[in-house]
């Protein structure tokens, strides 16, 4: 299976290419069962666990309304709740960096490793900085990079990026994963998960305590008190907080919540819809760096607020409620797409069908309008969506965007030879029974487009007659 | 290279703001939302509520009414997460309890921060102790890291999700989390409900600023990175064991 390319000429191929390459993998992946039936089988433990969370709630739908509501009105507050959040921050000590883009954020961290005169870079799982390719940049820079959760760690030794946001290797096998560490720890084979677990824990420990630097993501930041709050369940990201001497937070502006106690509703929500637990194991709010009479914690702590093609989705009133996701993974888990093609097929830092609304308006609608048609409109996602995101009418918001401002000339063209036929019944009749007779031919010929269509599926049999006259024929 | 000048730091926070009040002049479309809620809301859609925390707390799953019911709903959550919860009828029993655990676990060092109750507990241990918040010192964290078990004590406890809430004063941020057990010790009556009375703890205890840390333990660290099949101790503590005192 082919990975996609994590430089930053990935983001912005030619037009054209992203498509190819997904319909490539997409093609390539369907036919791989035993793979489809292992990541079917990994989910199916997600299903019952946030199964029985949500019915702890005593009504998951009113909590999904607050929820909803939280987001809904702090995105539409952003331009309030941003100043009120960098002043708040900045009074606990920390400081803000903005970054337009991409390149911007990564000359940033780039520039607080020199300032800080560091050697090596601890990272807890963070999607904005796959987003931004920072690893890359860091290793060509000279550093030593390494992630610290499990799955990151072993995404990172693999050479490839994450599978699915939130359970980045869910697509690896054990035995992999032990010849993995096998190769690059110098381990012996073991087929135990959590013997494996170990092998990272007991390596990583060391690395903790001898970085400079530690980098995290932040999954809220609350404007009223200026904290960011983090959530993980592997303790990694409360230690890459706690004992490197620099600590860099990256976010997205979407993340800001208005209020502390939003998080009432909100932490609960995310642990129920993204893993199925009743609260992730360290939710962990920072509110700037080791204050005066604290034992320990970092002496500066840094927060890069990045905009890179968020405000773009902003000013789309229609889909900004794009911006409400807190990155559950819910819809992921119940895609049927997704479960079909697999994570790297989408090639996007998002996948699934939250990655395939809003990477268009990140990166382009031109090269990347294809992710909105890898959707069956089912509405599975709409519906897991803990902040109830209209995410399966957003893809046919893509589609219809992408109609107007770029519309196909062969698209167009069959739709009118299509209507020309269809006002006509006589000629309608005639292309029936021209499609009738040369059906069996199509079976033996295979022209393309219906050859990929029949790569993995049988053509029935063409029917005797045509359904108007089968309709005579009954209600004489 | 060096960090960006302040004023190219500014210039690129108007100019992100300048784009997000260009976007917002378009009002967005109302929230898709299914409960009727008809109180003040914001002023582009007024009669839309933003629904404060004391709204959704009847929804949300339940932390019990009575300290009773909520002290139930704790311990049924820990045993869930497969921590260990133990209560004892005073501070003697609970350091005559973590004194057995020292024994039979064999624990070489343990690691305490300074209260007074947490030093009259670790006094009586069979073990060496380390206090990671000595006055006018760091706290050492190869000494923290070579300790068998951390023992602090906590800001509150919540039913309703099974979590204990932690803070950098209750031994900093390496405590909790560093060594291979955390143990809690926690009186009976720091049990609240719900995760906003957790919140209106800690803000009324530190009134005015926070500590620079807060943190909701939910269990033991754990991973389902491989195969999604769960796994306790992914980096932070194998083990937490809670003390109930009272």
């Amino acid at each position: 299976m082919s990975s996609p390319a994590t430089t930053a000429a990935a983001e912005h191929p030619r037009p054209g290419v992203a498509k190819k390459q997904f319909l490539h993998d997409a093609a390539e992946h369907v036919r791989d069962t035993g793979h489809r039936d292992f990541v079917r089988r990994a989910l199916g433990g997600y299903y019952l666990s946030r199964d029985t969370q949500k019915a702890r709630f005593r009504d998951w739908e009113q909590a999904r309304d607050a929820a909803s509501l939280a987001k809904w009105s702090a995105v539409n507050r952003l331009d309030e709740l941003l100043p009120e959040f960098v002043a708040n921050f900045e009074s606990g000590g920390g400081r803000v960096h903005w970054a337009r883009d991409a390149a911007e954020a990564r000359a940033i961290i780039l520039g607080l490793l020199a300032e800080a005169d560091a050697k090596a870079v601890i990272k807890s799982k963070c999607m904005t900085s796959e987003e931004i390719h920072l690893n890359a940049a860091l290793e060509e820079a000279g550093y030593g990079v390494v992630e610290s959760d499990l799955g990151e760690f072993i995404q990172q030794l693999r050479g490839e990026p994450p599978y699915h946001f939130v359970f980045p290797c869910m697509h690896v096998r054990r035995d992999e994963i032990s010849d993995l560490f096998g190769k690059h720890l110098g381990t012996e084979p073991t087929d135990s998960p959590e013997e494996l677990t170990m092998i990272a824990r007991r390596h990583l420990r060391r690395l903790y305590v001898e970085a400079d630097v530690g980098i995290t993501g932040a999954n809220f930041l609350v404007a009223e008190t200026g904290q960011i709050s983090i959530t993980e369940n592997e303790g990694n990201a409360r230690l890459t907080v706690a004992l490197p001497r620099i600590h860099i937070a990256i976010a997205g502006i979407e993340k800001l919540v208005a209020r502390l106690d939003d998080l009432a509703v909100l932490l609960p929500m995310l642990a129920a819809a993204g893993s199925g637990q009743p609260m992730t194991c360290y939710n962990t709010l920072y509110g700037g760096p080791r204050q005066a009479g604290e034992c320990d914690g970092p002496e500066a702590m840094h927060l890069v607020l990045l905009d890179n093609g968020r405000t773009a989705l902003l000013a789309d009133a229609e889909q900004r409620d794009a911006l409400q996701c807190i990155r559950c993974g819910a819809c992921l888990n119940v895609c049927p797409i997704f479960k079909n093609v697999g994570g790297f097929t989408y090639g996007t830092t998002y996948q699934g069908p939250i990655g395939s609304v809003i990477t268009p308006h990140l990166r382009g609608l031109a090269e990347w309008n294809h992710l909105s048609g890898a959707s069956s409109l089912c509405g599975a996602c709409t519906d897991a969506c803990p902040v109830r995101i209209d995410i399966h009418h957003h893809l046919l918001h893509n589609r219809r965007n992408a109609a107007r401002t770029a519309p196909s000339r062969l698209e167009r063209l069959g739709q009118r030879a299509f209507a020309f036929v269809a006002r006509r019944p006589w000629l309608f009749a005639a292309g029936g029974w021209l499609f009738r007779k040369t059906l069996p031919l199509a079976k033996t010929l295979r022209p393309p487009p219906l050859s990929a269509w029949l790569a993995t599926r049988d053509l029935p049999a063409a029917p005797r007659q045509s359904f108007r006259s089968a309709w005579r024929r009954r209600s004489r | 290279m060096n960090s960006r000048p302040q004023e190219a730091n500014e210039a690129a926070g108007q100019a992100i703001l300048a784009r997000v009040r260009e976007a917002l002049r378009l009002p967005a479309p109302p929230p898709h939302i299914r409960s009727q809620t008809p109180t003040a809301g914001p002023a582009a859609h007024p009669g839309l509520a933003i629904l404060p925390a004391e709204a959704s707390r009847p929804w949300l799953p339940d932390g019990g009414d009575s300290p009773a019911e909520s002290l139930g709903i704790f311990t049924e959550n820990l045993a869930t997460l497969r921590a260990e919860c133990v209560r004892v009828a005073d501070m003697n029993a609970a350091a005559a309890w973590l004194a057995g655990q020292a024994r039979q676990r064999g624990w070489q060092r343990v690691a305490f921060h300074d209260d007074p109750l947490i030093a009259s507990v670790v006094e009586v241990l069979p073990c060496d102790r380390y206090r990671v918040d000595s006055p006018g010192e760091s706290c050492d964290k190869t000494m923290l890291e070579a300790c068998d078990a951390g023992v602090s004590g906590c800001e509150c406890l919540i039913a309703q999700t099974g979590s204990i809430l932690v803070s950098s004063n209750q031994g900093g941020r390496g405590l909790s989390i560093l060594p291979h057990v955390h143990v809690v010790l926690a009186r009976v009556d720091q049990i609240v409900p719900m995760l906003s009375d957790a919140l209106a703890v800690v803000r009324q205890q530190h009134q005015g600023r926070l500590p620079s840390m807060l943190s909701f333990i939910t269990g033991p660290s754990r991973t389902g990175d491989i195969e999604r099949i769960l796994v306790l101790g992914a980096h932070g503590p194998k083990e937490l064991l809670v003390i109930l005192v009272g």
